[in-house]
């Protein structure tokens, strides 16, 4: 916050630069200064959201609040029990996310393989891929000035016609997975192209009917797992057929290891919608309908237009990741909850990643490592799986309180003035 | 890691228990309704800690999963931390459970309400038909519309079993008595009836229960989980113009709304998982093929106490109730399923 300050006077200007596309020296010592800033900003959410985080556990264990009741007695009960409880947590949370400093020895020693040292960054990609696939879904509609808050249901739509693909259809291997993963993109697009249509031919908001179509696609999908045909005939349980191996993603560093290529199709993805955004024609258009619509309109671009295809390539991107949740090594078969919350997690990630498609892969992968760090700490320190989402939710907060209320009530205000003022107040 | 707070400078009450002997622990993970879904992981973890108060040396713990995802490492979590007994709970943890289980082949797992093929799984499963055919004689007998209900979270065999049951229980009351209660909600030959698709928000439950009671139904079991709430509720907030039946876990126990429940078709996994974690720490190695089916002779499926119905139900109901669950032991009232576990 300190350093907000000093950076203050050299970001008062903005408003005799308006967000122009050609950059003058100025503009461009402006942007990487704000960009410079925000990685402050978001690493002190990061740490402030820790502390809170380590806060939260010594109140939750009756053990350590204990040691309070005579802290002015003894102080030092109070503090090594405290120290120790939360310096244990967050080292599991490390260990689980990237790096357990004992598989390392034991693989020197040769008492494990080298895959147990990979295995916790194998984790936090395999629970980071489908989250960037809903992030850029919820980031790339943010640049359009729509707040998709309908990834769930895209990516829940996406899971089902994957899975349907993967286990209807007899496929040769490669071309199965391309049909599985096309079939969970066009399901997803669907999903989107729905609330973007009712958007641009009625002005139905986009934050009412695709919260609507998550219900719809959720109960769809407990709907369809228990049909004839789609439902497990050898199991009693709410669970599909499984998908054929052929339709299933590629295991990246061998079968031990969780990580799949969904990872690799999630960068490829985010090289995409990167370029979709800063150097297509339709990703110029949908930035100035994002900016303003009604400039954008005055200047020939098809308003209605854009919104359509916003929507339904964010749906598209939300589908894959629904895909990657079923083709992938999480789960081969639908199940009520096969595709988790990826879809709310997406919206979190896209706000934690700035909008901007490498800021999201970025934040899916800490979200992802939060998650497959929560797994060890849960499980090594008994510290409940909440926690982690209660971090994720403190991250956002810090970084986006600002931002995020500008956005849900004037959208195209905040994102013309995001340079300038958003960024200048609060931090 | 708690101990390395609690040693040396423990508080005036003395230290805690160092870990001189080696304990044997169990640990579960419980599939995603959570620690507290007040229906088989609430249960389970019951059993764990029964068997913890049988046995001092004991130890146990348990993670949630959020997601499907969340199975295998947090099953694999527990492998790498030398649990000597893994209890999946659920299932929807089979296929998790299996590959983990083929992949450690020495460690012990078991398994509520599933079955896998590998013999180091050891197989908890229930055959409540049994007990919902008691419930549903008690409801024929009960009824004074003529009319009883029941409906689902899910058509899906783990709650179709229930209804099941208690569709035959009527059946066979109306045969032996030469009445005609008339079941709602739920028809055995065609599997067809209500559900709510839904096994947490109760206004789902009371939404498929005011249907049911508006085409006469004066007594409904609810098989939704914690939905069924919604029902229990109303029923004590009718005023007597109906009641209900709860499942799983004494009703009386885990809903508010006792003075509205006859009875509950009881699935006693609490013992279930009690006897198998006092056995593993006993030394004996659990194979898949000695996995329990809870029947009523076994005690693994019952009906609870009628608590505070007991007044009202009648002498000779109650008494035909326990000679019919002889009858079930012993073979001569046959109760089937197409859910029954195998």
């Amino acid at each position: 916050m300190t350093t907000d300050t000093q950076a203050a006077p050299g970001r008062r200007p903005p408003e005799q630069n308006p967000p122009e596309e050609r950059e003058s020296f100025a503009g461009h010592f402006l942007r990487s200064l704000w960009a410079a800033n925000t990685v402050t900003v978001t690493v002190l959410a990061i740490v402030l959201a820790i502390v809170i985080g380590g806060i939260l556990i010594i109140v939750s264990d009756p053990d350590v609040l204990d040691t309070y009741t005579y802290f002015f007695a003894r102080p030092s009960d109070a503090l090594t029990a405290s120290w120790d409880l939360v310096a244990d947590a967050y080292a599991n949370l490390f260990k689980g996310a990237i790096l357990d400093p004992a598989t390392v020895s034991g693989w020197l020693h040769g008492e494990n393989g080298w895959q147990a040292v990979l295995a916790p960054i194998s984790e936090t990609l395999t629970y980071a891929a489908p989250l960037v696939f809903t992030g850029l879904s919820v980031a790339l509609a943010f640049r359009g000035g729509l707040f998709n808050i309908g990834a769930q249901g895209q990516a829940t739509v996406g899971v089902i016609l994957a899975a349907l693909a993967g286990f209807l259809i007899p496929l040769p291997p490669v071309i199965h997975l391309l049909v599985a993963l096309i079939a969970g993109a066009l399901g997803g697009a669907a999903w989107g192209f729905v609330p973007g249509i009712l958007k641009a031919r009625t002005g139905a908001h986009e934050v009412i009917t695709t919260i609507m179509l998550n219900y719809v696609a959720l109960y769809f999908l407990t709907w369809i797992i228990v049909q004839n045909g789609v439902h497990e005939p050898s199991r009693t349980d709410a669970i599909s057929r499984p998908v054929r191996s052929s339709a299933q993603l590629p295991h990246l560093l061998g079968g031990d290891l969780r990580v799949h290529a969904g990872i690799v199709l999630a960068v490829l993805a985010t090289w995409a919608v990167a370029w979709l955004l800063n150097r297509s024609t339709i990703g110029f258009e949908l930035r100035a309908v994002g900016a303003n619509p009604d400039a954008a309109r005055t200047a020939g671009i098809s308003v209605t237009r854009t919104y359509v295809i916003l929507m339904a390539v964010a749906g598209a991107l939300a589908g894959l990741g629904g895909a990657n949740m079923v083709l992938g090594s999480t789960a081969t078969a639908l199940t009520p909850l096969v595709a988790a919350q990826i879809g709310f997690d997406g919206i979190l990630v896209a706000l934690l990643g700035r909008v901007k498609p490498w800021g999201v892969a970025l934040a899916a992968l800490l979200f992802g490592a939060l998650q497959a760090g929560g797994n060890r700490m849960q499980s090594y320190s008994s510290i409940s799986l909440e926690l982690v989402t209660v971090l994720q939710a403190l991250i956002v907060i810090f970084i986006a309180a600002p931002a995020l209320v500008k956005a849900i009530f004037r959208l195209r205000a905040a994102r013309a003035e995001r340079l300038g003022t958003s960024m200048a107040k609060g931090w | 890691m708690l101990g390395a707070a609690a040693c040396g400078k423990a508080p005036e009450e003395g230290g805690g228990t160092s870990p001189a002997a080696k304990k044997f622990t169990g640990c579960m993970v419980t599939d995603v309704g959570g620690i507290d879904d007040k229906s088989f992981n609430t249960s389970a973890w019951k059993g764990m800690e029964a068997a913890k108060a049988a046995n001092s040396n004991i130890e146990i713990r348990n993670v949630s999963s959020k997601a499907e995802a969340d199975y295998t490492p947090n099953l694999t979590q527990f492998v790498n931390q030398k649990c000597d007994f893994i209890l999946a709970v659920g299932g929807l943890m089979e296929d998790a459970t299996s590959k983990i289980a083929q992949a450690n082949p020495d460690q012990q797992f078991a398994l509520v309400d599933g079955k896998v093929a590998e013999s180091n799984v050891f197989p908890m499963q229930f055959d409540t038909a049994q007990a919902a055919f008691l419930a549903g004689y008690v409801a024929a007998g009960m009824t004074k519309s003529g009319k009883v209900a029941t409906y689902g979270g899910m058509k899906i065999a783990p709650v179709t079993i229930f209804m099941d049951g208690f569709a035959d229980g009527v059946a066979y009351y109306n045969q032996q008595k030469s009445k005609n209660v008339q079941v709602l909600g739920w028809n055995k030959a065609t599997q067809n009836g209500s559900f709510t698709n839904d096994f947490v928000k109760q206004d789902e439950g009371k939404k498929v229960s005011d249907t049911l009671v508006a085409q006469g139904a004066d007594i409904i079991m609810p098989v939704a989980g914690g939905a069924g709430q919604g029902t229990t509720a109303a029923a004590q907030n009718s005023g007597g113009k109906y009641s209900a039946i709860w499942v799983d876990v004494d009703g009386c126990e885990s809903t508010p709304n006792c003075p509205a429940l006859i009875t509950t078709v009881v699935k006693n996994i609490p013992d279930a998982v009690k006897d198998a974690l006092l056995k593993a720490a006993g030394g004996s190695k659990l194979t898949a093929d000695q996995g329990t089916i809870g029947t009523l002779e076994n005690n693994g499926v019952s009906i609870a106490p009628y608590h505070d119905f007991d007044s009202k139900v009648p002498a000779e109901l109650k008494a035909e109730v326990d000679k019919l669950k002889q009858d079930i032991i012993a073979g001569t009232v046959k109760v089937t399923s197409a859910a029954q576990p195998q």
